[in-house]
This record gives structure tokens, C-alpha cells and sequence, in this order.
């Protein structure tokens, strides 16, 4: 990290190879902390384990649900199945808490450092929680999209299963839209991170930061399931993006014009955030009360 | 007998006033526990109003449900907070010697640990959906239903404090808490939220046979209703169905006895 952190401060003529400098310590912190996370491998299991048996109990609810009234559903049961399993399998990129290392600074006050180091903090927190996310997700959703998009149909149980996208079309906007989740769950951690540091309270915003999520999100109930005049509004705020929109496309519930107007809605919060959070944290940072001693 | 209930009464006095100590911090982790549950709520709410029905229940028999797990789990999670730690706290760092040491139950002074009470935020929660539950289904109760139901919740705290007790019978041997034990206390939870004839047959026997959740929330349930189970179970045997709860949790002292044996200390 010592030579990353000397990074930025390469000069050279050629504008390529500025930019590869400037950008260093962000890489470096992103491929560390990743190799990092992807270390505790049985908490990755217990991960996997626990976000089955949740999304067993859910796609029973839902089969018995439509047993009874599939015409009023707004989605078909197979897609409302796809649902789920995504859910699983991506669950820990849903933003509940902030960073813990962050947090663990603002607790002990060795977040003071954070202004000496020679990178932008937002740029570098940033890079944190994208690298932590990614290497959280990677193992459980492997082994999720394993047990639900392969061994189920194998076992015969394939309407149980996580089905093939929708259509190729459907494969590359999700891949689009997943990159969306992916720089909007790293941005919305920045957002309790930055609340934490201006409050110096992790306690607060990790209480209230996980019951929204998971009701904003889709997680709980796809957001198509309430009531149609609040569908707009739940499609148009931020966190939409975390699940229901790319799952949406997925399956093809939302394809076309549509699905690229809400791919384009995920990176225009992306970059809300990432400009009002970069300004916040400067607010913070310029004001930042040191605890510890 | 009197003397473990006083002493038990003092662990949880000293345990309220630790509490009460950092009253912010109780009154934030109490809403935070109540916020979750409400908008666990609110999903429900928003299936019915598509839906209509699950398995022939509408959302007002579902609240009783739901309001029943609720608040028998906020009892149990309450207070077995001991149990639920004994792996990091207590046989990682080797302070279970001093439990052993104690010419007291080490079950009672792990009972004893912590009554959190920020748990009284679910509690609230699911009281309050059962409150709701009442007021649309106009249930009439008589006294024999609210005493088969007080029984239901007595016998489903003993059914969580036994699943506790088990996941910490096995960290004498893996030492940290095994959190898989999560998805048959939490899961079980959540499971029981709906009646249990909306699921697959298979998943029906794991809530009766193996992890008898169905026999403290489903069963008593129909029992307090008057109503008789689509799946056939003698109504005679619905309102003692929550027995299972006791002795699920006799088995559990059983296994935590023989752990207890095994215990090698990690030193200190």
C-alpha cells in the first residue's frame, strides 16, 4: 500500500500513463480488499445456507399465493421465482450497513489519517466498498446460481429453479443494469458512511439503513406487488436499482425503451450521489471532530 | 427452586438498570427492532392486497399469526441472549471455567446473561398485528383459547430457548457460534408467520417432525380459532401440541448436559 499511496504523485508527460498513475491506489485498494474479503469463506457459506432456506420459504409463499389467485398477479409465478432467487443471490449487495473498517475509524479516530493520505476519501472509500461488495457477493451468488439455475432443473425441479434471462437482449441490458447495482450499492454506502462520519454514530444509520433498503429495494415484496398509483414513484427512487429494476429486466417485465430509460435513471442516482456524497464528505471532513486519544 | 428464581430475578434487575443506563441507546435499538418488523409487515400487507387470500386464510387470521410467532419469539430472543453468544464469549475466551466454578446451574447463569430489552420493540410489533388481527376477523375468545394460546407461547419460548441452547451445546465443539443455527430460530420465525397448510408437504413435516414450530404457532392457533385443521390433525390433540415446545427443550438440556461433559477448556 506504501508504494500505491506514492502513486499520484508520478509525473509524467504522457497523459496515458498519468491517468494509470492517478488512478493506482484506487486498484490497489480494490484488488487488496477484495482478495481480502473472499478469504472468509465460511462466512460465505453460512451466507449461502441461510439466503437458501430464506428463499425456499419464499417461493413457497409465492406458489401458494398464486395457487389462489395467480390472474391478479402482476408478474407470472416462474418470473416472480426468478425473482427470489436473484434476490438470494445478490443479497449482499444491498447497502445495510456502513463500511465497517470506516466505521471502525470514526469510532477509534483513526479517521484522521484518512486526510493525510495523498487520494481523493471519497474516490477511496468508495473503491473500499465497491471491492468489499463485489468479494461478498461473488462466492454466495456462484454458489446460489449453482444450486438454482443448475442443480434444481438437474433434480428435475426446474420451475423451481432460476430461469435463462428472457432473451439475449435481456441478458446484455441486465448485464448493463447489473453494472448499475454494482457502482449504486457502493454509492449508497458511501451515503450511510458519510452520515456516520458527520454524526459519529454508526448505531443510528446502520439501524435505519437495512429495514428501507429491503422495502425500497423489492427485496421483501417486488416492488410491482403494491399498489399500482405507488408504482411510479417506487420505480423513480434510488434504491430501485439495487434489485428491482436489473431483476425486472431479467425476466423481461421491463425490456426495450423502458429498460433503457431505468438503466439510464440507475446511473444518473449513481451519479447524484456520488456528487452530493463527495460534497457532503468534504463538508465533514472540514469540520471533522477527532474521537479517541 | 426459590433460590435460582431470586437469583435469576437479580440477574435481570442488574441486567435492566445496565440497560437503562444508555437510555439513547435503548430507545434507538427498540425502534430499530420495531421499524423492521412494521416493514415486514407492510410486504404481507401489500401480497394481500393482490391476492386476497393464502390457503384460504385472509390477512386478518394471517395477523393472529403472525402476531403469535411475534411476540413468542421476541419472548424466547429476549432472554436467551446468553445462549446465543456462548460460543465467542464464553468458550473462546475460556469464561465458561468460571460459570463451572459457580455452585449454581450454568444454564441459569447463562439464562441470566442479558434480558434485552430492546426486544420489546418486536414484542410491541407483534402484539399490535395480533391487536389488528382481532379487530377484522371479530374472533370471539373465550377463556379456554387465551389459555391455549398463553400455553402456545410458553411452549414456543421453550422450543427457541431449546434451539439456543442446542447451537450452543455445539460450540463446545466448534467453539465460535454457529450461525446456521440462525434459519431454524429466525427462519422458523418466519416460516410460522403464514399457517403452515399453505406450504409443500415435505416443508410441513420439518415444521412438525424435526423443528416442531408448527406445533406452537399452527396448531394451537386453529385450537384457540375453533376451528379444525384442513390437514386432518385430531382436534383433541391441537391445544396440546405446544408440548413439543417442552420437549423439544428437555432434549436440548439433555445434549447441553453431555456437551457440558466434553468441555475442554481453552484455557485462560
Amino acid at each position: 500500500m506504501s508504494e500505491a499511496m506514492r502513486g499520484p504523485r508520478t509525473r509524467s508527460g504522457d497523459g496515458g500513463v498519468a491517468v494509470r498513475a492517478a488512478l493506482r491506489p484506487y486498484l490497489a485498494v480494490i484488488a487488496g480488499r477484495f482478495q481480502l474479503t473472499l478469504q472468509y469463506r465460511t462466512a460465505a457459506f453460512a451466507g449461502f445456507i441461510t439466503q437458501l432456506w430464506f428463499g425456499v420459504i419464499k417461493v413457497l409463499i409465492f406458489a401458494a399465493f398464486y395457487a389462489g389467485g395467480a390472474a391478479r398477479a402482476p408478474m407470472t409465478l416462474g418470473n416472480a421465482i426468478d425473482y427470489v432467487w436473484l434476490g438470494q443471490a445478490l443479497l449482499a449487495f444491498l447497502p445495510w450497513n456502513a463500511d465497517p473498517d470506516v466505521a471502525e475509524m470514526v469510532r477509534t479516530g483513526a479517521v484522521a489519517y484518512e486526510r493525510l493520505r495523498p487520494v481523493d476519501t471519497y474516490a477511496w472509500w468508495y473503491a473500499r466498498a465497491l471491492a468489499w461488495s463485489v468479494g461478498r457477493v461473488a462466492p454466495r451468488a456462484a454458489l446460489m446460481v449453482a444450486f438454482a439455475a443448475v442443480a434444481l432443473p438437474l433434480v428435475g425441479l426446474g420451475k423451481w429453479g432460476l430461469g435463462p434471462p428472457a432473451s439475449p437482449v435481456a441478458a446484455g441490458l441486465f448485464a448493463l443494469s447489473f453494472v448499475g447495482l454494482v457502482l449504486l450499492s457502493a454509492a449508497i454506502t458511501l451515503v450511510i458512511n458519510i452520515v456516520m462520519t458527520s454524526t459519529l454514530d454508526e448505531r443510528g444509520p446502520n439501524l435505519l439503513a437495512a429495514p428501507f433498503v429491503n422495502l425500497l429495494s423489492g427485496l421483501i415484496v417486488p416492488l410491482a406487488f403494491f399498489p399500482d398509483w405507488l408504482r411510479p414513484w417506487l420505480r423513480a427512487q434510488p434504491i430501485a436499482g439495487l434489485a428491482d429494476i436489473p431483476f425486472s429486466i431479467y425476466f423481461g417485465a421491463l425490456s426495450g425503451l423502458s429498460a433503457a430509460g431505468a438503466i439510464g435513471l440507475q446511473f444518473c442516482w449513481v451519479a447524484v450521489l456520488v456528487v452530493v456524497g463527495r460534497w457532503r464528505l468534504e463538508a465533514a471532513m472540514a469540520r471533522l471532530q477527532i474521537q479517541g486519544g | 427452586m426459590t433460590n435460582a428464581l431470586a437469583l435469576y430475578g437479580r440477574y435481570v434487575a442488574a441486567s435492566v438498570r445496565a440497560q437503562m443506563a444508555y437510555p439513547a441507546s435503548l430507545a434507538m435499538t427498540t425502534a430499530g427492532s420495531l421499524l423492521g418488523t412494521v416493514i415486514e409487515f407492510i410486504g404481507i400487507w401489500a401480497l394481500f392486497q393482490r391476492f386476497g387470500q393464502i390457503g384460504g386464510w385472509r390477512v386478518g387470521e394471517v395477523a393472529l399469526f403472525y402476531g403469535l410467532i411475534s411476540v413468542t419469539f421476541s419472548i424466547a430472543d429476549m432472554t436467551t441472549r446468553g445462549f446465543d453468544v456462548f460460543g465467542s464469549v464464553f468458550v473462546r475466551t475460556g469464561a465458561f471455567d468460571r460459570l463451572l466454578l459457580r455452585p449454581r446451574s450454568p444454564a441459569l447463569q447463562l439464562m441470566g446473561y442479558e434480558l434485552r430489552l430492546s426486544r420489546l420493540g418486536r414484542l410491541a410489533q407483534g402484539a399490535a398485528v395480533f391487536a389488528i388481527g382481532l379487530a377484522i376477523t371479530h374472533e370471539h375468545w373465550s377463556v379456554g383459547a387465551v389459555a391455549i394460546l398463553a400455553f402456545a407461547m410458553a411452549g414456543g419460548a421453550a422450543l427457541f430457548a431449546g434451539l439456543l441452547i442446542l447451537q450452543a451445546t455445539l460450540a463446545f465443539w466448534t467453539v465460535e457460534s454457529l450461525e446456521a443455527v440462525n434459519i431454524l430460530t429466525y427462519g422458523g420465525q418466519t416460516a410460522a408467520q403464514y399457517p403452515l397448510n399453505v406450504y409443500a408437504g415435505w416443508f410441513r413435516n420439518v415444521l412438525i417432525w424435526i423443528v416442531p414450530i408448527g406445533c406452537i404457532s399452527y396448531l394451537p392457533m386453529l385450537a384457540a380459532m375453533g376451528r379444525a385443521d384442513p390437514l386432518g390433525t385430531p382436534s383433541w390433540l391441537l391445544p396440546l401440541a405446544p408440548a413439543a415446545g417442552f420437549a423439544f427443550l428437555g432434549v436440548a438440556l439433555f445434549t447441553w448436559r453431555f456437551g457440558i461433559r466434553h468441555y475442554a477448556s481453552s484455557g485462560a
